[in-house]
C-alpha cells in the first residue's frame, strides 16, 4: 500500500513529541537517581558531572523501604487475588445466568465503579474504627487487612464489569454442550470456562495490581508506620534538612522495574481484556 | 463494553433454568436456580461493606454536623439537616464559591485531559497502524508511564517542576531562553498547567492501548478494498478506521473521564493536601475540608453531590451510547 | 413452591444484607463509654510501684533534627524510668506530619497509645474532643500542682475553667535569627523595629547573587498561621474575640497579614523560590548557607540549623521587631505537650510515666538536648549556647510572648488562615500585587470556613 507524503509528514509530527514527551521524564528520573545529592540540589544538568550508585545503597537506610516493598505486595497481591476470585464467580452468574436481581446487582457494580475513592474515604475510616473500637482490638484500621479491603472498592467493580463482558464473548456452545454432557456448573466454569478466560482473568489482575500499587488516597489515610506502603513511603525521603531528589529517584526506579517489566510481559492479555466486550 | 451486558439478555445454560415445568428436571430444578445466588454471595457482601454500607454511613454524615467535637462519639453529633448541603450550595459565600469554582475547574481539567490524551493516543495508534521499522519498540515505550506506579512519575514530574532546580525552568530560560524569570509551575496560576501535564502522561498511554487495539481488529481487506476504490489515506482512517471505532471509543471516552474526574493521586503528590487555588480539584478539595479541616458533615455532603453529578454524567452516557450502538450495531 | 424459591433466596439475601447492615450501623455507633468507665476510676493514684510490670505506649513528636535523634535523645530516659518503677515504655516517634492525624484517628476509634505529646496550638482542639484523660486539681497534684509550671507555659494547657487535658513538656518561642557576618559586613545593627527590620533586609538583599534579606518558608501552612498571629497582635488585631468567634478580618489581623506579605511583594527582600518551601525545610537551609541574613523561627531553629552546618555562634537572636508604634510581640507560647489517652487500660503507669517526663531532672535534660525551653518553674534554659542568648530566649517567653487563643477551632483556624497565608505569598511570588483588598478578601473567606459553633 502507497503511503502519502502528507501523511508520512503525519507521522512525524505525532511520533516526535510524542517520544520526547515519554522520554524526558524517564531519563530525568534515572539521570537523577545517579547524582550525587549537591549536583541535584543546583541547577539542572542535562549530563550528571559525576555518576554515583550510592543513592541506591542510600535508599534503604533512609526509609525503610524494603518494609514497604513488603506491605505494597502483601496488599496488593492480596486484594487482586481476592478480587479476581470474587469476580470470578460473580461475572460467571451474570454471564450465564438468568436470575431476579441481577439487574440490580449488575446496576450496583456499574454504578459503584465509577465513584472516587474519596466518597468513601471517609464512612470507612469511621466504619474500620468502630469496628475496631467494638472488637477491642486493632483488626481494620491502619492494618494491611484494612487496605486490602478498601482496595477492593476499585478493583472488585472493574474486575466483575470487565469479566463478565469478557465471558460474554466466549460462546456459550462450550459451557452448553459440557452441561448436556452432564458437568455441574461448577464443572464447566472450572474445566471449559476459566481455561478460555483465561486472557480476561489475567488483564483483570493485572489492572488491579497496577491500580492498586500505585493507589496513593486510601494509603495516606490508611496507613501507619507498621502498614505504610510505598506510594505513601516514597514521599518520607523529604526531610527537614533536605528533599533527598537522587535517593526519591532511585527508590522510584527500583520499585518500579519489576511492575514495568511485568506489565510488559502481560500487556497483551490487558488489552484482549479490555476490549474483548466493546469489540465484539 | 459491558454496556452491552444489561441489554443483552442471557441465553438460559443447557436449557434447563427456563424450561423449569418440565418434569425430568424438576429434581434439580431448586438447586440450579440457587446456583446464581450462591456465585454471586461473596461479591454481594463484599459490595455491601466495602461500598453500600459506606455510601449510607456517608449520606447518613452529610445530615449531621460532624466536627471534632463529637467525632469520638459521632452518635451524639446533632442533626443538621440540609445545612451542610446549603452551605455547600450556597454560591454566595466562600465555602459555595469554593465548591463552584474546583467543580469547574475539574471540568475543565477532565475535558482538556481527556480530550488532549484521547487525540493523542487516537494519532498515534494511527500512525503506528502499519508495520516499520521499529513499531514494536515504540509501543512498548510509549505503555512505560501507563505501566509505571502512579508516584513515581508524579513525583518525577514534580522534581521537573522544581522553580530552582528543575528541568522544565532550565529548558525554558537557559537552553530555549524563552523567559528571562524563573517561573513557578507548582504555585499559583501554572499549577494548573502542571497538574494537567502530569495527568495526560499518564493518561494518554491508555488511550493509546486501547485504540491500537481496536484498529488491530479491523480486517485489512477492508483497507485493500477502499484503495483499490481509490480512497487516500485520509479516506481509509475517516471512513472505516474511525467508523469502526466508535463503539470502543465511546467507552473509552467514559472510563478516562470518570478516571480523570476522580484523580487524586496527581494533584496530591504534586501539591500536598493544599494545592494552590489554580489546581483545587474535587477531590483534594473534598480530602481537604474533611481531613484538614475536620468537618465531615460537610466534606460528605459534597461527596455525596459529587456522586449524583457522576450519576447524571453516566446516565447521559448511556443514552448516548445507546444512540450510537444502534446506529453502528 | 418451585416458583417461590427464588423469591425467597431473594428474600433471604435481603435480610441477611439488612441485617449486615445494621450489624454494622450498630458497631459504628458503638458506645464509648467502657472506656470513660474504667478511666475514671483510678484519677488519683498514689506514685508507688502500682504499674510494675505494665507496658505502656508512648507517642513522642519529632523535637529533634530527625525521628532517629530523637530516639537517640529519648531512648536512655525511657530505660531510666523502667529501671525506676519496672515499667516498660515502647517509644515510637511519630512525625509532625502524621501526629496530628494520627491522634484524631486514635480520638475516633479510642484506639490508640497511652501517653503521647501534642503540639500545644492544638490543646484545646483535642480538649474538646474529650479522648484525653482530664488533669482535675487533684489529678494535677500527683505532679506538684499547677504550680510547678511558669504560668505562661500552664495556660497552654487547655481552655481555662475546664480540666486541662495536657500538660507543657518543652516550651518554644519564636525570635528573629540573623547572621552576624552579615549584619556586620553591611556595618548593621540588629533591628529593633520592622521598618528597621526591612531596610536591612533590602541592604542585604543581592538577587543577583542569589542572596537575600529575609527567608521564609512560605508554603508551610502552621508556620503560615503563626505569622499570621504574631504579626496580628503586633498590629493590636486578634484572631479571635473574647466570645472564640473568629475576627480575622479586624484591621490588626489584616495589616498584620499584610506586613508579612510585604516581604515577598512590596519589599521583595525574599527569594521567590521559598513561596515553595511547604515544610519549612529551604528556609533554615537558605539562612545556613548565608542566602538570607535574617531568619525567623522557634527556638528548635537551633537544632535545625545545626543540621545544616550553622553553629550558634554564627548567628545572634533577637526578639521579632514590631512596627514603630506597634505591640512589642515577638512570640506565642508555643511549645509540645503531652497527654494521656483515657482509653488506656494502664492508667497508672501512664500517670506515672507523665510524672517522670515532667519531672524537674528529666525536664533539665530533655530541654537541654531540644534546644527548647523548660515550661516548668525554677528551671532555665541550658542547652548549648552563649549565655546572652539564652537570656534573650527567656526575656522573650517573658516580656514578648501573648498566649494563642486556646479556642477549639485551633486546628480549623491553622488550616484556613495559615492556608490563606501561603496562597497570598505565593500570589506575591508570582508577581500579582498583594494590597490590603486582597488580604482582607483571603482572610474573609478563610472566616467564612470556619466552623460555626
Amino acid at each position: 500500500m502507497r503511503e502519502q507524503t502528507s501523511f508520512r509528514i503525519f507521522r512525524w509530527v505525532v511520533l516526535v513529541p510524542a517520544v520526547l514527551f515519554t522520554v524526558v521524564p524517564l531519563y530525568v528520573m534515572v539521570s537523577t537517581a545517579v547524582k550525587p545529592l549537591g549536583d541535584v540540589l543546583g541547577e539542572f544538568r542535562w549530563v550528571p558531572k559525576t555518576i554515583t550508585l550510592q543513592p541506591f545503597v542510600d535508599i534503604w537506610s533512609t526509609v525503610p523501604l524494603a518494609h514497604y516493598f513488603v506491605n505494597s505486595l502483601v496488599v496488593t497481591t492480596s486484594a487482586t487475588a481476592l478480587s479476581v476470585v470474587i469476580a470470578i464467580f460473580a461475572s460467571y452468574a451474570i454471564s450465564r445466568y438468568r436470575f431476579r436481581g441481577k439487574g440490580a446487582f449488575s446496576g450496583v457494580v456499574l454504578a459503584t465503579q465509577m465513584f472516587p475513592g474519596v466518597l468513601f474515604l471517609l464512612p470507612l475510616f469511621l466504619i474500620f474504627v468502630n469496628i475496631d473500637k467494638s472488637l477491642g482490638f486493632t483488626l481494620l484500621y491502619q492494618t494491611r487487612l484494612g487496605l486490602i479491603a478498601t482496595y477492593l472498592t476499585f478493583t472488585l467493580p472493574f474486575s466483575i464489569w470487565m469479566l463478565a463482558s469478557y465471558l460474554n464473548g466466549i460462546p456459550r456452545d462450550l459451557d452448553e454442550s459440557a452441561r448436556v454432557d452432564g458437568a455441574s456448573a461448577m464443572g464447566a466454569l472450572f474445566r471449559i470456562i476459566l481455561p478460555s478466560a483465561r486472557p480476561g482473568i489475567i488483564a483483570v489482575a493485572v489492572y488491579s495490581f497496577m491500580t492498586a500499587w500505585g493507589e496513593i488516597l486510601f494509603a495516606s489515610q490508611m496507613t501507619n508506620s507498621a502498614s505504610r506502603t510505598l506510594s505513601v513511603g516514597l514521599q518520607s525521603y523529604s526531610t527537614e534538612a533536605n528533599v533527598y531528589w537522587n535517593q526519591v529517584m532511585a527508590a522510584s526506579l527500583v520499585v518500579s522495574v519489576p511492575i514495568v517489566v511485568g506489565f510488559m510481559f502481560l500487556q497483551r492479555y490487558l488489552v484482549a481484556g479490555l476490549t474483548a466486550g466493546a469489540v465484539k | 463494553m459491558t454496556v452491552t451486558l444489561p441489554d443483552q439478555p442471557a441465553k438460559t445454560p443447557a436449557g434447563q433454568l427456563d424450561d423449569a415445568g418440565k418434569p425430568p428436571w424438576r429434581d434439580r430444578i431448586n438447586w440450579a436456580r440457587l446456583t446464581p445466588y450462591l456465585l454471586i454471595v461473596p461479591a454481594v457482601l463484599m459490595e455491601l461493606l466495602v461500598h453500600v454500607i459506606p455510601m449510607v454511613v456517608g449520606i447518613f454524615i452529610s445530615f449531621i454536623k460532624l466536627t471534632q467535637v463529637y467525632i469520638t462519639n459521632w452518635s451524639s453529633a446533632p442533626w443538621a439537616g440540609l445545612d451542610n448541603y446549603g452551605v455547600a450550595l450556597r454560591f454566595g459565600n466562600s465555602q459555595g464559591k469554593a465548591l463552584l469554582q474546583s467543580f469547574g475547574l475539574s471540568l475543565a481539567f477532565a475535558v482538556l485531559c481527556v480530550g488532549i490524551s484521547f487525540l493523542f493516543g487516537m494519532a498515534t495508534s494511527l500512525v503506528l497502524q502499519r508495520k516499520f521499522r521499529g513499531r514494536g519498540l515504540l509501543r512498548t515505550l510509549f505503555l512505560i508511564p501507563y505501566a509505571l506506579p502512579a508516584y513515581a512519575g508524579i513525583i518525577t514530574w514534580k522534581f521537573m517542576f522544581q522553580r530552582d532546580n528543575g528541568l522544565i525552568n532550565e529548558l525554558l530560560t537557559n537552553d530555549l531562553h524563552l523567559t528571562g524569570d524563573r517561573p513557578f509551575w507548582l504555585i499559583g496560576g501554572n499549577a494548573f498547567v502542571a497538574v494537567l501535564v502530569v495527568s495526560i502522561w499518564q493518561q494518554w498511554p491508555f488511550a493509546f492501548l486501547m485504540t491500537m487495539a481496536g484498529m488491530q481488529s479491523i480486517p485489512d481487506d477492508l483497507y485493500e478494498a477502499a484503495a483499490i476504490d481509490g480512497a487516500s489515506v485520509w479516506q481509509q482512517i475517516r471512513y472505516i478506521t474511525l467508523g469502526i471505532m466508535t463503539p470502543i471509543n465511546s467507552v473509552l471516552l467514559l472510563l478516562l473521564f470518570l478516571w480523570t474526574f476522580r484523580e487524586f493521586n496527581t494533584p496530591f503528590v504534586l501539591f500536598g493536601a493544599v494545592p494552590p487555588k489554580s489546581a483545587d480539584l474535587l477531590t483534594v478539595h473534598i480530602y481537604n475540608s474533611s481531613f484538614i479541616t475536620w468537618n465531615f458533615g460537610f466534606g460528605s455532603a459534597m461527596s455525596v453531590l459529587l456522586m449524583l453529578f457522576l450519576i447524571v454524567v453516566s446516565a447521559l452516557w448511556a443514552l448516548w451510547n445507546r444512540r450510537v450502538n444502534r446506529r453502528y450495531a | 413452591m418451585k416458583i417461590r424459591t427464588p423469591r425467597s433466596t431473594v428474600r433471604g439475601l435481603a435480610v441477611t444484607a439488612s441485617a449486615v447492615a445494621l450489624l454494622a450501623l450498630a458497631a459504628c455507633s458503638g458506645s464509648s463509654d467502657n472506656g470513660a468507665a474504667s478511666s475514671s476510676a483510678g484519677s488519683v493514684s498514689g506514685s508507688g510501684g502500682s504499674g510494675a510490670g505494665a507496658t505502656i505506649t508512648y507517642w513522642a513528636s519529632n523535637q529533634g533534627s530527625s525521628l532517629d535523634n530523637d530516639k537517640k535523645v529519648l531512648q536512655p530516659e525511657i530505660d531510666k524510668f523502667t529501671q525506676q518503677t519496672g515499667i516498660k515504655v515502647n517509644l515510637e516517634v511519630v512525625p509532625w506530619s502524621d501526629l496530628t492525624n494520627n491522634t484524631l484517628s486514635a480520638a475516633v476509634s479510642g484506639q490508640g497509645p497511652d501517653v503521647l505529646n501534642i503540639g500545644n496550638t492544638n490543646a484545646a482542639t483535642f480538649q474538646s474532643t474529650g479522648a484525653f484523660y482530664p488533669f482535675d486539681d487533684a489529678a494535677l497534684q500527683q505532679f506538684g500542682g499547677k504550680q510547678h509550671w511558669v504560668d505562661s507555659a500552664f495556660a497552654t494547657a487547655g481552655v481555662a475553667g475546664q480540666p486541662v487535658t495536657s500538660l507543657p513538656l518543652y516550651s518554644q518561642v519564636y525570635a528573629l535569627y540573623y547572621n552576624k557576618k552579615m549584619f556586620a559586613a553591611a556595618g548593621l545593627q540588629p533591628p529593633k523595629t520592622w521598618a528597621e527590620l526591612v531596610s536591612a533586609a533590602q541592604k542585604l538583599t543581592d538577587a543577583s547573587k542569589g542572596v537575600y534579606g529575609v527567608a521564609i518558608p512560605g508554603g508551610t501552612v502552621n508556620v503560615s498561621m503563626h505569622y499570621s498571629f504574631i504579626f496580628g497582635s503586633q498590629n493590636g488585631g486578634a484572631p479571635f474575640d473574647a466570645k472564640g468567634q473568629p475576627t480575622f478580618t479586624s484591621d490588626g489581623m489584616v495589616e498584620g497579614v499584610q506586613q508579612y506579605v510585604d516581604l515577598m511583594g512590596k519589599d521583595k527582600v525574599v527569594n521567590p523560590s521559598l513561596a515553595q518551601d511547604s515544610d519549612n525545610s529551604q528556609a533554615p537551609a537558605a539562612f545556613a548557607q548565608g542566602k538570607a541574613a535574617m531568619y525567623m523561627t522557634q527556638t528548635s531553629g537551633i537544632n535545625v540549623l545545626r543540621q545544616n552546618g550553622m553553629d550558634p555562634d554564627a548567628y545572634g537572636i533577637v526578639p521579632i521587631p514590631a512596627p514603630a508604634d506597634g505591640t512589642k510581640i515577638s512570640s506565642f507560647v508555643a511549645g509540645t505537650n503531652i497527654s494521656v489517652f483515657k482509653n488506656t487500660k494502664n492508667l497508672d503507669a501512664s500517670l506515672q510515666f507523665v510524672k517522670f517526663m515532667t519531672s524537674d531532672a528529666e525536664q533539665a535534660i530533655l530541654n537541654k538536648s531540644y534546644t527548647t525551653i523548660p515550661p516548668v518553674a525554677g528551671l532555665k534554659a541550658s542547652f548549648d549556647a552563649a549565655p546572652e542568648q539564652l537570656s534573650v530566649w527567656s526575656d522573650i517567653l517573658n516580656n514578648y510572648s501573648k498566649p494563642l487563643p486556646l479556642v477549639s477551632s485551633v486546628q480549623a483556624f491553622q488550616a484556613n488562615v495559615g492556608g490563606a497565608v501561603v496562597r497570598l505569598i505565593a500570589q506575591a511570588a508570582t508577581g500579582n500585587q498583594v494590597d490590603s483588598d486582597t488580604v482582607k478578601s483571603a482572610l474573609s473567606d478563610a472566616q467564612q470556613k470556619m466552623p460555626t459553633s
